[in-house]
C-alpha cells in the first residue's frame, strides 16, 4: 500500500522540488533576510551593529520625504485604476457588441502592453513636456497648434497633482490589457442567459445590467488586483519619465536611491513597507480565490 | 495542489520586492561579481573598473592605458568597465564585489566625500606612501590633497579635475538687456540679481537657467561658497559651520531670489537642456560645470561671441572642484601592479594623455597648459593660484546619502513659491540631513 502512496505522489514532488527549492531559497529566503536587515542599525556600508526593532519604520513615518512619496503613490494608483478600469470596460462593452473590424481594434488596443515601460516612458517624457506657449513641445504643442492652447498644462511637473499625469503613459498600455480580460469575461457568459432574458422581455440595457455586468465582477476583481499591484510597485516608468527626483518620488524609487546611498536597513524598511502594502491587497484575493476553487 | 498554487502566487509577488536583499546579499554577489573578474589570472593582469564606457570618458581612459602599455609593458590591463546609469549600476555592482572580497585591482570614484563609505568600511588601502615616493603632495595644489584627506590620510589618486562654479552667459541677450559682456563680471551675488533684473526687464523670460533636482543642487552650493566664502563653506562638511545659523539663512534667501529667475519646467530638464537655453538665447546664464565647454567646443561655438563664462558671482578664488580618482582597494589580486596603474594616473604623461580628450584639465599644477583649449587654459591657471573646495553636487563634499537627504530637500524647494516659509523649511531640511550624516 505504502509504495503505491509513493509511486502516486513521488514523481510530482520530484518535479516540484527544484522550483521549491529556488522558490523557498531567492523569495522566501531573501524576505526574511530583507525583513531581519530593515530591523537592525545597518545604515551605511559597515555591517550592523545590532537591532534596533521597529526604529527605522517609526523614523520612515515621521519622515516628510517618505509620507510625500506615499502621497504621490496613491494618486497614480487611483488615477491609474480608475482609467485602466472604465477605458478597458468601456472597449471590452463596445466590442462585445460585435461591429466590423473588432480583430482590428482588439490588437490595436493590446498592442501597447507589449511596449516596456522605459521604452514608452521615453516617448512620453517628450509627449508631457512640460513647457507652454513658443516653448511648448508634445501634447502642449498639438494643443497649441489646434487652437485649443487652455488645454495646455505642466502635466507632471505640477507639484500638487503631477502624478495624475504620470498615471496617462501607464492608462495608455495597460487599459487594452483590461480590456482583454473584460472580453474573455463577457465571452465566458453562455448565450443561453441572454437569450431567456430576452425571451423573458427584458430590454438590452436590464440583460447587461441584471444579467452580464453581475457575471464580470470575478473578473473585474482580477483586473483591479493586477492593475493595482502594477502600480504599487511602479518604478521604470518613472525613471523614464522623470528620473529619480523628489517632484515624482514613489517608495520604489526612495528605496533605490536610499540603497544607493548605502542605507541598507531603510531601503530594506521601505521594501518590507511596500511587499505588506502589497500583501494587504492580493493575499485576500488568492485566499477568497482559493476558498472558491475549493468549494467547485 | 490548490494551496501550493497560492503560495506560488504570493511568491511572485515578493520577488520583484526583494530586489533590496538581493543587491547586497552574498548569495547574489558571487553572480554579479563573477563576469568580469576572474579568480586565476596571472600575475600580470591589472584590472581597472570604471563606468567610462563611452564619448570623452572612454577615449581617455584609452590615452591612460596606451601610457600604462608603454611604461609598463610586463603588465597586462584588464578592462572592468560596467556602463550604464551615469556610474549607478557600476556602484551597485563594485558593492558587491568589494562585500564578497571580490575587488579589482583598482576602481574609480569621485574624490572626496562619496569614497568615505568604502573607507569606513576599510576597504580602500591608504596610499600616502605613494604620495610621498612619486612626489605628488609637491605638484598636487596643497588644498585639493587637504580635500581628499580623510583622517591624515590619502585613498585616491586623482585623473582629472573639473570646476562646478561657473557661470555660462549669452553674450548678445545681455548686450540686449544693456549689460555689457566684455566688462568686469558682476563681483557678489547682489551685483549679479541687479543685472538679473535687467535682463527680465529686458524680455527674458528666464533670466537664469536651471535644471532638474542635482543641477539645484549645485546651484545652491555655489551661492554658499560665494556668501560663506571658502573655510566657512568647508565647514559646513565637518560640522564647524552649523547649517541653521544666519549666514546660512542668508545665502538660502539668496538661493530662493536666484530661483525666482528660472524656467518653471526645470524639473523635466537635464544639465544639456539647461545649457543650451543660454546658446539659444533663451536664457542669459545658467551655473554648470565646465564640461559645457567641452560640448560647446565640439559645437565649434566661439567663445567671446557666442558664448562668455565667469566664476559664479562671489566665489572669484575659489575654485569648486570634482574629480574621477582611482583607489587601491584591500584584498586587490595584484597591488604592485594597480599602484603602477596608480603611478600612470598620477603622471604628467597619464594626466596629459585623459585629459587633453576628455576635455577636463589635470590635476597636477605642471601641466603645460598650451596643450589645451582656451577655457581649458584659464582654468589651468586659477587651478593653480585658487583656494580649492570639495563640489557637494559631484560628491566631493559629502557621502552619498548625506547628498540624498540634501538633494530631496532642495528638490523639494524647487517646488515651492519660493517664500521665506519655503526658504526655512529648506534650511530646517539641510540641518536635518547634516545631523543625520555627521553623527554616522
Amino acid at each position: 500500500m505504502r509504495h503505491i502512496g509513493i509511486r502516486k505522489w513521488g514523481p510530482g514532488l520530484l518535479v516540484m522540488i527544484p522550483s521549491i527549492v529556488v522558490i523557498a531559497v531567492f523569495v522566501y529566503g531573501l524576505i526574511g533576510w530583507t525583513v531581519n536587515t530593515s530591523l537592525t542599525d545597518r545604515t551605511t556600508a559597515l555591517p550592523a551593529d545590532g537591532y534596533v526593532g521597529l526604529e527605522n519604520f517609526t523614523n520612515l513615518f515621521q519622515d516628510d520625504r517618505f509620507i510625500h512619496s506615499l502621497k504621490n503613490l496613491g494618486i497614480l494608483t487611483v488615477v491609474f485604476i480608475v482609467g485602466t478600469m472604465v477605458l478597458g470596460f468601456l472597449w471590452a462593452l463596445l466590442l462585445e457588441r460585435g461591429f466590423k473590424g473588432e480583430g482590428i481594434f482588439r490588437s490595436i488596443y493590446l498592442f501597447p502592453m507589449a511596449v516596456s515601460f522605459i521604452a514608452s516612458g521615453v516617448v512620453w517624457r517628450w509627449l508631457l513636456n512640460s513647457a507652454q506657449g513658443d516653448e511648448a513641445g508634445g501634447l502642449n504643442k498639438l494643443f497649441d497648434s489646434l487652437h485649443l492652447g487652455f488645454l495646455q498644462n505642466p502635466w507632471w511637473n505640477d507639484p500638487d497633482w503631477g502624478m495624475a499625469a504620470m498615471a496617462i503613459p501607464a492608462i495608455w498600455q495597460l487599459s487594452g490589457y483590461v480590456m482583454a480580460l473584460f472580453l474573455a469575461g463577457f465571452r465566458g457568459i453562455p448565450g443561453e442567459l441572454r437569450e431567456a432574458a430576452r425571451v423573458d422581455g427584458a430590454s438590452e440595457f436590464q440583460m447587461y445590467r441584471h444579467v452580464i455586468f453581475p457575471q464580470l465582477s470575478p473578473v473585474a476583481l482580477s483586473a483591479l488586483i493586477i492593475v493595482g499591484h502594477m502600480s504599487m510597485k511602479m518604478f521604470d516608468l518613472i525613471m523614464a519619465v522623470s528620473g529619480a527626483q523628489y517632484l515624482t518620488e514613489v517608495p520604489a524609487v526612495y528605496l533605490w536611491t536610499t540603497l544607493l546611498g548605502s542605507n541598507y536597513a531603510k531601503a530594506c524598511a521601505i521594501a518590507v513597507i511596500l511587499l505588506v502594502v502589497v500583501a494587504i491587497v492580493v493575499v485576500p484575493y488568492l485566499i477568497s480565490n482559493a476558498r472558491a476553487e475549493k468549494r467547485r | 495542489m490548490r494551496r501550493l498554487s497560492l503560495v506560488a502566487g504570493i511568491a511572485a509577488l515578493g520577488l520583484a520586492l526583494a530586489g533590496c536583499g538581493g543587491d547586497d546579499s552574498d548569495n547574489s554577489a558571487g553572480d554579479t561579481g563573477g563576469n568580469s573578474g576572474s579568480g586565476t589570472e596571472a600575475s600580470g593582469d591589472v584590472e581597472v573598473f570604471t563606468w567610462w564606457t563611452e564619448g570623452g570618458e572612454k577615449a581617455g581612459l584609452d590615452g591612460l592605458v596606451k601610457v600604462f602599455g608603454e611604461k609598463y609593458p610586463n603588465l597586462k590591463f584588464v578592462n572592468g568597465a560596467v556602463a550604464g546609469g551615469a556610474g549607478s549600476n557600476a556602484k551597485a555592482v563594485l558593492a558587491s564585489r568589494l562585500q564578497t572580497q571580490d575587488p579589482p585591482d583598482t576602481f574609480q570614484g569621485h574624490a572626496g566625500g562619496e569614497l568615505s563609505d568604502y573607507i569606513k568600511a576599510g576597504q580602500l588601502e591608504d596610499l600616502s606612501d605613494l604620495y610621498q615616493s612619486e612626489g605628488w603632495s609637491d605638484v598636487f595644489p596643497k588644498t585639493l590633497i587637504d580635500a581628499i584627506t580623510y583622517e591624515g590620510k590619502i585613498y585616491s589618486v586623482p585623473s582629472n579635475v573639473h570646476r562646478a562654479n561657473v557661470v555660462w552667459a549669452n553674450p548678445s541677450v545681455l548686450e540686449k538687456a544693456g549689460i555689457d559682456p566684455a566688462a568686469e563680471p558682476p563681483a557678489s551675488i547682489a551685483d549679479w540679481i541687479t543685472q538679473l533684473d535687467k535682463v527680465k526687464a529686458s524680455g527674458v523670460e528666464t533670466p537664469l537657467s536651471i535644471a532638474t533636482d542635482w543641477t539645484q543642487v549645485q546651484l545652491l552650493e555655489t551661492v554658499l561658497i560665494s556668501d560663506l566664502k571658502a573655510d566657512a563653506y568647508k565647514g559646513l562638511w565637518t560640522g564647524d559651520t552649523k547649517w541653521d545659523s544666519a549666514e546660512v539663512t542668508t545665502a538660502l534667501n539668496d538661493y530662493a531670489k536666484l530661483m525666482s529667475y528660472t524656467n518653471s519646467n526645470r524639473s523635466s530638464l537635464d544639465w544639456p537642456d539647461a545649457a543650451n537655453m543660454v546658446r539659444d538665447g533663451k536664457a542669459a546664464y545658467n551655473v554648470m560645470g565646465d564640461w559645457v565647454a567641452a560640448n560647446w567646443q565640439g559645437e565649434k561655438l566661439e567663445e567671446g561671441t557666442d558664448y562668455i563664462y565667469f566664476p559664479v558671482p562671489g566665489s572669484q578664488g575659489t575654485f569648486d572642484f570634482l574629480s574621477d580618482s582611482f583607489t587601491l582597494p584591500v584584498g586587490a589580486k595584484n597591488p604592485e601592479g594597480a599602484k603602477d596603474w596608480l603611478r600612470v594616473v598620477g603622471s604628467a604623461e597619464g594626466q596629459k594623455a585623459f585629459n587633453t580628450v576628455k576635455g577636463s584639465i589635470p590635476a597636477r599644477t605642471d601641466a603645460s597648459a598650451a596643450d589645451y583649449p582656451t577655457y581649458q587654459q584659464s582654468a589651468i591657471k586659477d587651478f593653480s593660484t585658487d583656494t580649492i573646495v570639495p563640489s557637494l553636487a559631484h560628491g566631493a563634499a559629502a557621502s552619498i546619502s548625506w547628498l540624498n537627504d540634501i538633494t530631496s530637500a532642495v528638490g523639494k524647494f524647487g517646488t515651492s513659491k519660493f517664500d521665506s516659509g519655503a526658504v526655512s523649511e529648506l534650511q530646517s531640511g539641510l540641518t536635518q540631513a547634516a545631523s543625520n550624516n555627521l553623527q554616522s
